[in-house]
């Protein structure tokens, strides 16, 4: 038996389509790296170069937060069910509107005072 | 019984009842464990959101943010846009929701009556047309404010001084604390009080796992977690897909008599799971768990009957939670 693992679309370039790919290892750390060696590229999408899970990627162990199992060191057995997502919160079009919005306001702000800070010494001229 | 004010004063201080039935059964002299649900569909508007929409707005009021007139700019098709339609209408502030054209119709109908206006964005351009539209509304409006709930300490600060306080006050026994992931203020607020109060309590997180066409929007680089999340306050955190979440929720109607939206049934999933584990190593608990809303505004999507399959299939692509 080996452990089932379950690919976003996004990522399924990676594994020729394939919504569901089989691998083995003891660790999260090691099913990656076996994983990569089928699916050249996957590994690097979900690890950073510092060797840590990328901050947008879920990864679930029988349905578990892999964070708080140990993160790439996570403890496998054969037949666990491995399910990667990409991370999003409850109510996706609403926070990816208030995020734009939010970025928006911020941005919108020091360019403001940037403007205001460039204007006075004109307007004294 | 109790007496208030105004409707604003009757948030919170919602009961807390047990679930006897669906509590695991432990073998005899073992101890007991036990489930509670916190039923927050008792706040005004039927939501939990209720506590964060009015934290929310008295922190703006007292920071100088929000003035008698002024107009609320919130992007949401949920709960939060109808708890701050009621917070606005009562405290005298003007509410615009922006949401996209294909929520359904009970949200938009709810909205309208407490008062909100609606700008819609088109559904054909997914979650990039919504932030096109955010944008240019933000343009068009500088003053409009926008409370921001993902960011905004005052949700949090909600669950700390009034949700995790009542859950000790009902329940000083409790050992785990189960929630609903979303802009993750329950979790933090009051899983930042109860870890304060209460030694060795695990505060365990389930967030909804969607269908595929939520998830296939998005880019993994362009992915957001919300910037009140502090991993460091939970202890366990699960990913329940929608078809444990509607098997729990119809679970809850006809073993409890509980009628709860699908985001309560993803919440007891996890519950469960704790409270299972609990049994197998012979360890008491009292597993709280948030009932954050009723199932009425999710009957449309017909989920509540038919088959399981036939369930999961009506709630492929929304955002049930």
């Amino acid at each position: 038996m080996a452990i089932e693992v379950r690919i976003p679309t996004i990522l399924r370039s990676y594994t020729g389509g394939a919504k569901v790919v089989e691998g083995s290892g003891d660790t999260l750390n090691d099913l990656l790296t076996d994983l990569d060696s089928r699916h050249g590229g996957l590994r690097a999408r979900l690890v950073t170069e510092a060797g840590a899970l990328h901050r947008f990627v879920n990864v679930y162990v029988n349905d578990e937060d892999v964070r708080f199992l140990g993160a790439l060191d996570a403890k496998l057995s054969d037949g666990d069910s491995v399910t990667i997502l990409p991370a999003v919160a409850g109510g996706a079009l609403g926070f990816a509107a208030a995020a734009a919005i939010s970025r928006h306001s911020a941005a919108a702000g020091a360019i403001a005072q940037h403007n205001a800070g460039r204007r006075s010494p004109a307007t004294a001229g | 019984m109790a007496r208030y004010d105004s409707l604003l004063d009757a948030c919170g201080g919602t009961p807390l009842v047990g679930l006897p039935r669906l509590s695991p059964t432990v073998p005899d002299g073992a101890p007991p464990v036990r489930l509670w649900a916190k039923l927050e569909d008792r706040n005004p508007t039927g939501s939990i959101k209720d506590r964060a929409a009015l934290f929310m707005v008295r922190a703006a009021e007292a920071a100088g943010r929000l003035r008698p007139g002024d107009t609320i700019l919130e992007p949401t098709s949920g709960n939060t846009g109808i708890s701050l339609a009621m917070v606005a209408k009562l405290r005298g502030y003007r509410l615009v929701c922006v949401m996209p054209e294909n929520v359904s119709t009970e949200r938009v109908q709810l909205l309208r009556m407490y008062g909100a206006e609606i700008i819609f964005s088109p559904a054909a351009g997914g979650s990039n047309q919504a932030v096109a539209t955010a944008k240019q509304i933000a343009t068009e409006h500088p003053d409009w404010v926008m409370l921001f709930q993902y960011g905004n300490e005052a949700n949090a600060r909600a669950h700390y001084e009034t949700t995790g306080p009542e859950l000790l006050h009902d329940l000083p026994t409790i050992t785990h604390f189960v929630a609903g992931l979303g802009t993750t203020g329950t979790l933090m607020g009051t899983g930042r009080y109860l870890r304060e109060k209460v030694e060795g309590i695990q505060i365990v997180a389930a967030e909804p796992r969607y269908g595929e066409l939520v998830y296939g929007l998005r880019n993994i680089d362009e992915g957001y977690v919300p910037e009140l999340y502090d991993a460091t306050v939970l202890s366990r955190r699960f990913s329940v897909g929608t078809r444990d979440a509607v098997l729990r929720t119809r679970q809850l109607v006809e073993v409890e008599g509980l009628f709860v939206g699908f985001s309560t049934g993803a919440v007891l999933h996890a519950a469960l799971a704790v409270a299972h584990e609990a049994v197998r190593d012979g360890r008491r608990a009292d597993v709280a768990f948030v009932v954050s809303d009723g199932g009425w505004k999710y009957l449309s999507t017909g989920a509540y009957g038919g088959t399981l399959a036939e369930a999961e299939e009506a709630l492929e692509g929304q955002l049930w939670a």
